[in-house]
């Protein structure tokens, strides 16, 4: 008779159907997708490759950025699209400490444990630009970030005089590819170590209830003690901070920066990642394991997509598809339908 | 007191936006609209001496391509060589034309352009036509009368695809595997690389692989690459559209333990020639490099200086010359010289 | 249809997980009547509402409407309006930046062209009939809230309804403004309408009713003509047993002796806030019941929100047991042992879609801090044990509080602040539509609390309430404290002078 893990499972549900019926479909389809194999890579390092890994590789920026994007999105009710050009600016900070002024240094001219705190340090300073905006100032959180949105890739390729910076070192590269002798790619270790730490703050802090509080009743939060402003300021600033991860993620896997279309159109994949995980664009309760399910889903998506040969520019188009299914779905009407089927199928189990 | 407290930080906040912005653009001598000189809008650039002219050009941080361009543009336009040179950019057709139109309204003698998009050019050359300006277009080609503008500078893409589809099959491979990765579709340079390597593979039987656009984009042509290497189908040649795509494609041969280069697997042909890119050729990781001349500045100042003395380019569309390196016969002098 | 009927209803049942909400129910209301529908919490008004205005489909059962054969089927809220039954919800829902007559007429032309001048003219005219002060090109938000109210009656009643209910009309409605409306209920009474009034105010209803039907626990218990059914029997009727003396509740003992000589433990002067109050002094001792009192919008809200720091303090100093204090934001508050329960439960209170459990426990989470959770078996044991302690009807502790009905979200919010054990509460109008049995809970509550030592601070605009609660109650007249009434004066007609003002206290 556990009422809570009933509740915890129905909006889990959402991004596994989504999952199950992507996977069937490529099962139908071609059942060589599920298939994974050991290889070695140029270095002469064993790496496990195919689709799945395929998935767990590039998804994982995206589910790093989803744990952000989810806890912003609770707590303002709005949305932060200007990640991709955070990441961009955050990536271009990284070459930046990494090069020194020579934009092809033979050496690293700082650790990277550095350059990435330095990172750090902007991303989550533009992350609280953001949200200096939306707690204190109150603006809509898709029309304050829009600031970044526009002078983000601008202030990414100032950052590094307009050049483009290109990382030699290999060791650059572990972040967004394989640690030699470890078969599976680092960018999902890097997301578990991020997933781990978020699901241990929500544990032993009360970031999570505290969010929640903030964005279903700020006035009520507030006369509970709660301080809302700072509640959703802090959320920009964590966002900023997974920011700052995908960004050495997403500059390691080529070790150089393309200003305009690094992390190209992430942020709505982020916000898509979020919705499927069934929480509420409008903010309040979340469900942070479904949202990070959702980001993979996406690349699961994203990943089938290419092998059928689907044009790139059309992905999105295919992504809208989805997502309208998804609105559909879950909105009260089809769901009290899907209910009254379910009910009609399988009558006794609701009783059980 | 509360209220006063959060006003005065909004304009410090953005103050230091603009700030920002400004520095953005001065630090880095480019973005945003900056302005050589003091733009004394009305007085004749031939009485004073200098040539005025209005440079309306795509966002230099779209690639290195642009970057190149546009510091070209701007060592050429410089008051040291008699131009006041007033800059604006962007990757947005509409927004090009207001600043056509905002430099028509400045007086300038030359507008030299580099359109977004082919149409809508019509009227506001026209207007410049009316008001005496001189137009010059550089990079692009765009739909309209070419009684419209003086001359046009240009690289022939389709050339430029030629060229690289014939090196290829100078190759003479057993069999031709090919992954194709285009550019942003509808663009004239991907249109002219794509046109060539079609013709070519319809006529020797050559198999394409897979054939989609990666958008320019580094990640985007990893991620398809990565896609092939996952279905298992064979290739042996990676005909990327820009130097970024084959960079990426790259990468994924890499993680796959895939090789690439001069005599190995796989073929890895690139256009642009950035300097990194050439410098791959020269390591012999990459096999070919199309050159898309951003050096478009010496041309045009030759246009001008006919048009000042009073004579009338010869051709009205110039093609500029480009090469293709060899991975096989590439040298540093090259790499120096031709990277961008 | 039995004679000179509008509605009735056979044998309705409805149901949610967990809860039958209604069993069984029959409901029949007759043309020109007003019609009082009676129960506590839970007890299936508010369903049985919905079911009649298509909110909510019955599960079993049948509806006759007259102008019907047949019984029918209503499936939504727009088809409830279109066979003539109309609803004026508790809570005003117009929209306040449009102007009376557009809320009167919004969503209700067939064509996309609207004849504005037509509009205003038509609405002037359903206006003057129903006596109602406002004018129709007069923006909504500039009338007062039972304006408000009435113009959202003019609205379902230029629908030619045959049934109009009225969920809950008066709870923010003066005396003043409660008579004006029943003016409105009784022209609407004569006119054959057909009136279903929902109340938790027991002197309304025996004021402007004919017949009461009477619900508990999902099931009818009667109808009833009014004059055969006295206040104590209805009152027994609604809770299955019979009432204790209401007044009775404060006990004989006068302990005004003990108070005197107990200590003050909080002590405010000159306090003044940004919600536009005069600056006040104010003092609470242990085990002290007081109140403030006025009338509508006298500032009383606003005084004890100042304590709080709820709104801004701009003057003003707070003492503690003497010694001087800080509160800029309620969480210094909180820290100093006060505890808040707001006016406006829905804005201010719940956290709607939290679990009761998380509402239970979140003033006492935040003022253990950000990096203590209280573990969810600790909280889990915490809400269940305050949900026994003051009988919260919930399905369990994990269900949504907004899915409780208003009582018992009431009561989860006075759970939260109790688990914090302050030591000063401020109760700004806890009985608010809320049903009569849990008012009495709430009062015995109080004075179980402050005979433990707990000071309280009790805030009703029912006066009887005060009076049988507080020992002390500050009056207040436009934003201003204008006396303070102990021991004898403690009178309805003492509260009634000051308020009225004149030559005492000034």
């Amino acid at each position: 008779m556990n009422k809570g893990k009933v509740s915890f499972n129905k909006q889990l549900l959402i991004p596994i159907a989504a999952l199950v019926a992507l996977a069937l479909f490529n099962l139908i389809k071609d059942p060589s997708f599920f298939k994974i194999a050991l290889g070695t890579n140029s270095a002469g390092d064993p790496v496990l490759s195919g689709y799945l890994i395929t998935i767990l590789d590039y998804g994982s920026e995206l589910a790093i950025l989803a744990i952000g994007m989810t806890l912003v999105t609770a707590a303002s009710g709005g949305q932060d699209i200007s990640v991709g050009a955070a990441i961009a600016i955050a990536g271009s900070v990284i070459l930046r400490v990494l090069c020194g002024t020579n934009s092809r240094p033979d050496t690293l001219q700082a650790p990277i444990i550095v350059a990435f705190l330095v990172a750090c340090v902007v991303a989550m300073l533009f992350g609280a630009f953001n949200g200096i905006l939306v707690a204190y100032f109150k603006i809509q959180p898709m029309v304050a970030t829009l600031i970044l949105f526009t002078a983000g890739r601008s202030i990414a390729a100032w950052i590094n005089n307009n050049e483009l910076p290109i990382i030699s070192e290999p060791k650059f590269g572990y972040f967004g590819g394989y640690i030699p002798g470890v078969p599976i790619p680092t960018p999902f270790f890097i997301a578990i170590i991020c997933v781990i730490i978020i699901m241990l703050v929500l544990k032993f802090t009360t970031l999570g209830l505290y969010t929640q509080a903030v964005g279903i009743n700020g006035s009520s939060s507030r006369l509970n003690g709660i301080n809302p402003q700072f509640i959703k300021f802090l959320t920009f600033v964590i966002l900023g901070l997974c920011v700052a991860v995908a960004g050495l993620i997403k500059v390691s896997r080529l070790s150089t920066i393309n200003y305009s279309v690094i992390a190209k159109d992430i942020e709505m994949d982020a916000i898509l990642a979020v919705a499927l995980g069934g929480n509420s664009l409008s903010g309040g309760k979340f469900n942070m394991t479904a949202s990070i399910l959702g980001a993979y889903v996406i690349q699961f998506l994203t990943t089938t997509l290419y092998k059928m040969n689907v044009q790139s520019d059309a992905l999105s188009a295919y992504k809208a598809v989805v997502v309208i299914i998804l609105v559909v779905l879950s909105t009260p009407v089809v769901r009290k339908k899907l209910s009254q089927l379910g009910a009609a199928i399988l009558p006794n189990k609701k009783e059980a | 007191m509360r209220k006063m407290g959060k006003r005065i930080l909004a304009t410090l906040l953005t103050a230091t936006m603009m700030v920002g912005l400004v520095a953005c653009g001065g630090g880095a001598s480019d973005g945003g609209t900056t302005s050589g000189g003091d733009s004394d809008s009305g007085s004749s650039s031939s009485s004073g001496g200098t040539i005025k002219v209005g440079i309306i050009n795509n966002d230099p941080n779209e690639s290195g391509y642009r970057t190149a361009n546009d510091k070209d543009l701007k060592e050429m336009f410089s008051a040291e060589n008699g131009y006041d040179a007033s800059f604006a950019y962007s990757l947005k057709n509409d927004e090009q034309i207001t600043a056509a139109q905002k430099f028509i309204q400045d007086g300038v003698d030359y507008l030299l352009l580099s359109a977004a998009d082919t149409a809508g050019w019509d009227s506001v050359l026209k207007d410049a036509q009316d008001a005496g300006i001189h137009v010059i277009l550089f990079d692009r080609t765009i739909d309209a009368s070419d009684s419209l503008y003086d001359a046009s500078i240009v690289s022939d893409m389709a050339k430029e695809g030629e060229t690289a589809a014939n090196w290829l099959k100078d190759q003479n491979l057993d069999e031709y595997n090919i992954i194709h990765l285009q550019g942003v579709m509808g663009s004239a340079a991907q249109q002219g690389r794509t046109g060539a390597l079609d013709d070519l593979a319809k006529e020797n039987g050559w198999n394409i692989v897979t054939q989609q656009t990666a958008e320019w984009n580094a990640e985007k042509a990893q991620q398809i690459v990565q896609s092939v290497i996952d279905s298992g189908e064979k290739f042996n040649v990676i005909y990327a559209e820009n130097d970024d795509m084959a960079k990426g494609a790259v990468e994924a041969l890499d993680k796959a333990n895939i090789s690439h280069g001069v005599g190995k697997d796989v073929i890895v042909m690139g256009f642009d020639c950035n300097k990194w890119a050439l410098e791959e050729l020269l390591a012999q990781n990459w096999n070919y490099d199309g050159q898309c001349n951003p050096f478009q500045a010496k041309y045009i100042d030759d246009v001008i200086k006919t048009i000042e003395g009073g004579g009338t380019p010869e051709q009205k569309t110039i093609i500029m010359e480009e090469k293709g390196f060899d991975a096989s016969t590439i040298t540093q002098d090259d790499v120096d010289k031709y990277g961008i | 249809m039995k004679d000179n009927a509008v509605l009735e209803l056979h044998n309705i049942n409805k149901s949610f997980p967990g809860v039958r909400a209604l069993q069984g129910v029959d409901f029949t209301l007759r043309k020109g009547e007003i019609h009082a529908l009676m129960g506590e919490n839970g007890a299936g008004k508010s369903t049985l509402i919905k079911v009649i205005t298509g909110v909510y489909e019955k599960e079993e059962g049948e509806i006759l409407l007259e102008g019907y054969d047949h019984a029918i089927n209503i499936h939504s809220p727009q088809h409830a309006q279109d066979v003539g039954i109309s609803t004026v919800y508790q809570e005003i829902t117009l929209c306040p930046n449009l102007t009376v007559a557009e809320n009167m007429y919004i969503g209700r032309t067939k064509g996309a062209i609207q004849n504005w001048k037509k509009m205003n003219e038509d609405a002037d005219k359903i206006l003057k009939s129903l006596d109602i002060p406002a004018k129709a090109n007069q923006q909504l938000a500039s009338c007062s809230l039972a304006v408000q109210q009435m113009v959202a009656i003019a609205r379902a009643v230029d629908m030619e309804c045959k049934v109009l209910i009225l969920d809950e009309p008066t709870s923010s409605l003066d005396d003043n403004e409660v008579q004006k409306l029943f003016g409105l209920m009784r022209d609407l009474k004569k006119k054959g309408v057909g009136i279903i009034f929902v109340t938790h105010f027991l002197d309304q209803v025996y004021e402007v009713c004919d017949r009461i039907t009477v619900l508990r626990d999902g099931k009818l218990v009667g109808e009833y003509e009014i004059a055969d059914l006295p206040r104590v029997e209805l009152v027994s009727k609604m809770l299955g047993k019979e009432l204790d003396d209401l007044s009775d509740i404060k006990g004989e003992s006068d302990n005004t002796d003990a108070l005197e000589k107990a200590e003050t433990i909080f002590e405010a002067e000159g306090l003044q806030s940004d919600a536009g109050i005069k600056p006040f002094d104010f003092y609470i001792k242990k085990g002290e019941v007081n109140g403030f009192t006025g009338l509508l919008g006298s500032g009383r809200s606003e005084c004890v929100r100042a304590i709080f720091g709820a709104d801004r303090v701009i003057n003003g100093t707070v003492k503690k047991n003497g010694k001087t204090i800080k509160i800029n934001k309620p969480i210094d508050a909180m820290r100093n042992g006060i505890a808040y329960l707001p006016e406006d439960r829905k804005a201010d209170g719940i956290i709607g879609d939290l679990s009761v459990r998380d509402n239970i426990i979140l003033a006492s989470q935040v003022l253990r801090g950000f990096l203590k959770p209280i573990s969810k078996a600790k909280a889990y044991k915490l809400a269940e044990e305050y949900i026994d302690m003051l009988d919260i009807k919930t399905a369990s502790a994990d269900t949504p509080i907004k899915s409780l009905s208003g009582g018992n979200q009431q009561k989860v919010i006075l759970a939260r602040w109790l688990l914090m054990h302050p030591e000063y509460l401020i109760l700004d109008e806890p009985t608010r539509g809320i049903d009569v049995g849990t008012k009495v809970d709430i009062q015995k509550l109080v004075l179980k609390l402050a005979s433990e030592g707990m000071s309280v601070t009790f805030i009703s605009s029912e006066t009887d309430e005060m009076l049988r609660t507080c020992s002390r109650l500050v009056v207040m007249r436009d934003r201003k404290v204008v006396g303070e009434l102990k021991g004898d004066e403690l009178t309805q007609s003492g509260i009634m002078k000051t308020i009225a003002g004149g030559d005492n206290n000034e």
